[in-house]
């Protein structure tokens, strides 16, 4: 989907008096607004869906961050900004009568402090740099999105994303301590603190995963953990989905919370196999790696545990990574899924729905059911660990009838993951991509709730307006109709 | 029976909306004395209780405001799993040494135990939450599941919040399952000594859970597996202690009826207990009185009549805040004034989510 605005002399006009405003705060080679050095940036890693903007800034220094906000507030132009563009939502699609606003210059990282094991970046630092510059100390930042080398920590604050060990090492939000940056009028705001709480509010948890919404960002300090010493990895095969499931269950029954919690259906082994020939077992409905870390004797003690809990959850085969590059080798398939995915398919709609474990095994049931309806095959990986889905959707955008097909299939994983108790998105955010399905989960008055929240922050609504929370409109003309997941059992409450 | 319950609340709210009365949100009535003194009429939460659900597995527990903290605790103790953040469980006004702690409370209040460094705080388990807010609106946010990015994070910022933005009927938490193994060391060792000690601990891969450290005395707890704990063991070095005396320590840390929180003089004329929150490097405070630590250096208490101006002013020197936690006037606020713009943000959420200034006036800050 493409959002365009057509050339006319009401753009053009505006164009104008944006970029001049902006030229009185911005060096020339930080402002774009040509066509052909904006359109790099019409879209995020989410493809489908495009924009021009306006005019793109750069800027290098605070000052400059704050002076373009205060013009476009002045201007009343709306503001998307932008880290590395990897997000998988459409978050920082332009918008077409707005400036976005790329931080990819705030690229310094402040300090790294191994006593107090924090460290400061600016937004545009890339999450491994972070790692890399903590390693000849013995720490690291522990979150690890599958895009870890290109995204940038800004980016990873505004989706609060995830990774294959936040089981155990929790989410951006659990390893994020203090942002700080501008509101949309350019006033400097600091969320968090240095210390493990800040007075007040705690709006450093409504900032983190607000995708750009509420401030803008300029400088994290994130918590670094200690590097532990070993990792080793179990790669246990099942023939049959549940008994996968049932294990995954088993093992946190067992007490332990493993480093790492992933599995593969068998589609999705076959697909990754045939690309990095890791070993897996073709035969297997489902492929478990369960990760310890620790000590050499920790590590040992636990693997030593989950094995007897994956042999009597029934799994049909057992195999111990016996040095780091067979554990690199047993992750390398899961690491690979997406790519894979694109080898064997023109595109893929990678989606990303969490539900209860417990309902994993329906879950995938109703999926191939859906393959069915839709005429479009789907792969699946799951960080079994916290219940986060991610389906693929193999189609060929090319042909106008399997994009719909496959969009109808994701809205229908999306949908059917609401009704099992989950939500429609674990780490991708919902951005554009899932406006429609934000009907589906929450209520008018949550919906407008948040509206709310937003206006809290950025009262004119300039920042990244139109992405997360659709409007009462969307919904009602979607037809989409809203699933009562309420922990409390009251219908009768519904219209008040 | 809960939808009654819940209708119940709602007209309770309806009322006080159209009557311009201000609601105090009552559970345990264990935490009063803590933020600005409570006003308006008594809304008592505690019939609305129980464990709705809890699925060991799952790690993820709902329940309802009214239920009791010790039954939550009891519920998942079956399970051998625990609340990470180890929420302090006060003695109420009956003073019979058991506490009526609710988890509506203990999510409002946002307060952590001794575990709190390591393991996190409340908001860090908080998984979703069913909001009443001040339009009388039964709003629900986040979810069971782990991981949920969909639209604002609502439910996390219920945490802390005092209770300002309505009643929190109903709040899913993460779990964890208790580790295997458990020892408490003990140190002799002046305050920088320790500080320097526990930050530098901290950077190296130990199964590090809990800290104290008053009057010369560390105490370290280890937690984690039986392994991990023993080799830690070896290189730390300290005393171990007794596992009974250890579990008694911890839990007068943790529920404040160490010696240190019961002296006589908090709340006798103007002396209070004063809850510091500095970064865990943060060299000794330039304060007259003794601390107790906690959370590696990052939790410094203060029994001190020194002026507020006094002792904010020494923790912002160490880019941190000071609360008035307990005791001594508390009619200009207990928290560190915030920022204009944070001010200006938290006007406006109190305005989004209670238009009428229903539910706790002032509780927090006394503009909202």
């Amino acid at each position: 989907m493409t959002l365009s605005v057509p050339p006319t002399a009401e753009r053009a006009a505006r164009q104008t008096e944006l970029t001049t405003a902006l030229a009185a705060v911005l060096p020339p080679h930080a402002l774009l607004w040509r066509s052909e050095s904006t359109v790099p940036y019409e879209c995020d890693g989410l493809t489908a869906y495009r924009a021009t903007p306006l005019a793109v800034a750069l800027p290098e220094t605070d000052d400059q961050v704050s002076a373009v906000l205060r013009a476009c507030h002045r201007l009343g132009v709306p503001v998307v900004a932008r880290g590395a563009g990897t997000g998988l939502s459409g978050g920082a699609m332009p918008h077409p009568m707005g400036l976005t606003l790329s931080m990819a210059r705030f690229n310094r990282i402040v300090a790294i402090d191994p006593l107090s094991r924090t460290a400061t970046v600016q937004c545009g630092v890339r999450n491994l740099a972070i790692s890399e510059a903590a390693q000849p100390h013995g720490l690291y930042y522990a979150p690890d999105p599958s895009s870890q080398i290109a995204c940038t920590i800004g980016g990873n604050v505004a989706e609060n994303a995830g990774g294959v060990h936040c089981l155990k090492y929790g989410l951006t939000l659990h390893n994020v301590l203090r942002v700080r940056g501008f509101m949309h009028d350019g006033e400097s705001v600091e969320f968090g603190s240095e210390a493990l709480d800040a007075p007040g509010l705690d709006l450093l948890s409504l900032m983190i995963g607000s995708e750009g919404m509420l401030a803008v960002a300029v400088e994290v300090t994130v918590r670094l953990v200690p590097k532990p010493q070993l990792a080793r990895c179990i790669m246990a095969s099942f023939a049959d989905l549940r008994s996968a499931g049932d294990a995954v269950a088993a093992i946190i029954g067992a007490g332990i919370i493993p480093a790492g919690l992933e599995m593969m259906d068998q589609a999705m082994t076959a697909v990754v196999e045939d690309f990095v020939h890791a070993g897996y077992d073709p035969d297997a409905a489902a492929i478990l790696l369960c990760e310890s870390d620790g000590t050499p004797e920790e590590v040992d003690e636990e693997i030593g545990r989950m094995c007897p809990v994956l042999e009597r959850s029934g799994a049909v085969r057992i195999e111990v990574s016996a040095d780091e590059a067979q554990r690199l080798r047993f992750w390398s398939g899961r690491k690979n899924a997406f790519p894979a995915s694109g080898r064997i398919s023109p595109d893929y709609l990678c989606m990303d729905s969490t539900i209860p474990r417990k309902r994993l095994a329906e879950m995938l049931q109703a999926i191939h059911r859906m393959e069915g309806v839709y005429g479009l095959r789907c792969c699946n990986v799951f960080h079994a660990g916290d219940g986060n889905l991610h389906p693929m959707i193999l189609f060929d955008a090319s042909n106008a009838d399997q994009l719909e097909r496959a969009e109808a299939f994701g809205a229908d994983i999306l949908e059917t993951s609401v009704r099992l108790g989950g939500t429609i998105t674990g780490e991708h955010g919902v951005g554009v991509e899932k406006l429609g399905s934000m009907c589906v989960q929450f209520s008018p008055e949550e919906r407008e709730q948040m509206q709310a929240l937003k206006a809290a922050f950025d009262p004119p609504g300039l920042l990244n307006p139109g992405k997360v929370i659709p409007t009462l409109r969307r919904c009602a003309e979607g037809g989409k109709m809203h699933v009562r997941r309420g922990l409390l059992p009251f219908p009768e409450l519904e219209r008040f | 029976m809960d939808s009654a319950m819940l209708a119940a609340l709602v007209d309770r709210v309806q009322a006080a909306r159209a009557a311009g009365r201000a609601l105090e949100i009552r559970g345990g009535g264990t935490k009063r004395f803590y933020g600005q003194a409570p006003q308006g009429d008594v809304l008592d939460v505690r019939e609305l209780r129980g464990i709705s659900s809890y699925e060991p597995s799952e790690l993820v527990v709902t329940a309802r405001c009214g239920t009791p903290l010790a039954e939550l605790e009891q519920a998942l103790a079956e399970r051998n799993q625990a609340l990470p953040f180890e929420p302090p469980r006060f003695d109420d006004e009956r003073g019979d040494g058991r506490s009526a702690s609710t988890v509506g409370g203990m999510v409002a209040a946002g307060l952590a135990g001794p575990a709190r460094a390591q393991s996190g705080g409340v908001r860090d388990y908080v998984l979703g939450a069913t909001l009443l807010n001040g339009r009388a609106e039964v709003l629900t946010f986040g979810g069971q599941v782990m991981k949920n990015v969909a639209g604002y994070d609502v439910s996390r910022v219920l945490a802390g919040s005092l209770g300002i933005f309505g009643v929190i009927c109903e709040v899913s938490l993460k779990v964890l399952p208790v580790a295997p193994a458990t020892l408490t060391l003990r140190f002799e060792l002046a305050q920088a000594a320790a500080l320097q000690s526990l930050n530098t601990w901290a950077g190296q891969p130990l199964p590090l859970n809990a800290s104290s450290w008053h009057d010369g005395v560390l105490h370290l707890r280890l937690r984690g597996a039986v392994a991990a704990v023993d080799s830690a063991r070896r290189l730390l070095g300290g005393s171990p202690v007794d596992a009974d005396v250890a579990e008694r320590h911890w839990a007068s840390v943790r529920d404040q009826r160490h010696a240190y929180f019961t002296d006589r003089r908090i709340g006798a004329g103007d002396a209070a207990l004063w809850r510091v929150s500095v970064p865990s490097t943060a060299p000794p405070l330039a304060l007259s009185a003794d601390p107790f630590i906690e959370w590696g250096g990052a939790q410094r208490w203060f029994v001190s009549a020194q002026p507020a101006d006094e002792i904010r002013a020494a923790a912002q020197a160490a880019r941190g805040h000071a609360t008035r936690f307990r005791g001594g006037d508390r009619s200009a606020g207990v928290c560190t004034p915030l920022s204009p713009a944070l001010q200006a943000v938290h006007q406006r959420l109190k305005q989004a989510f209670d238009p009428d200034r229903v539910y706790n006036p002032g509780r927090l800050y006394p503009e909202l």
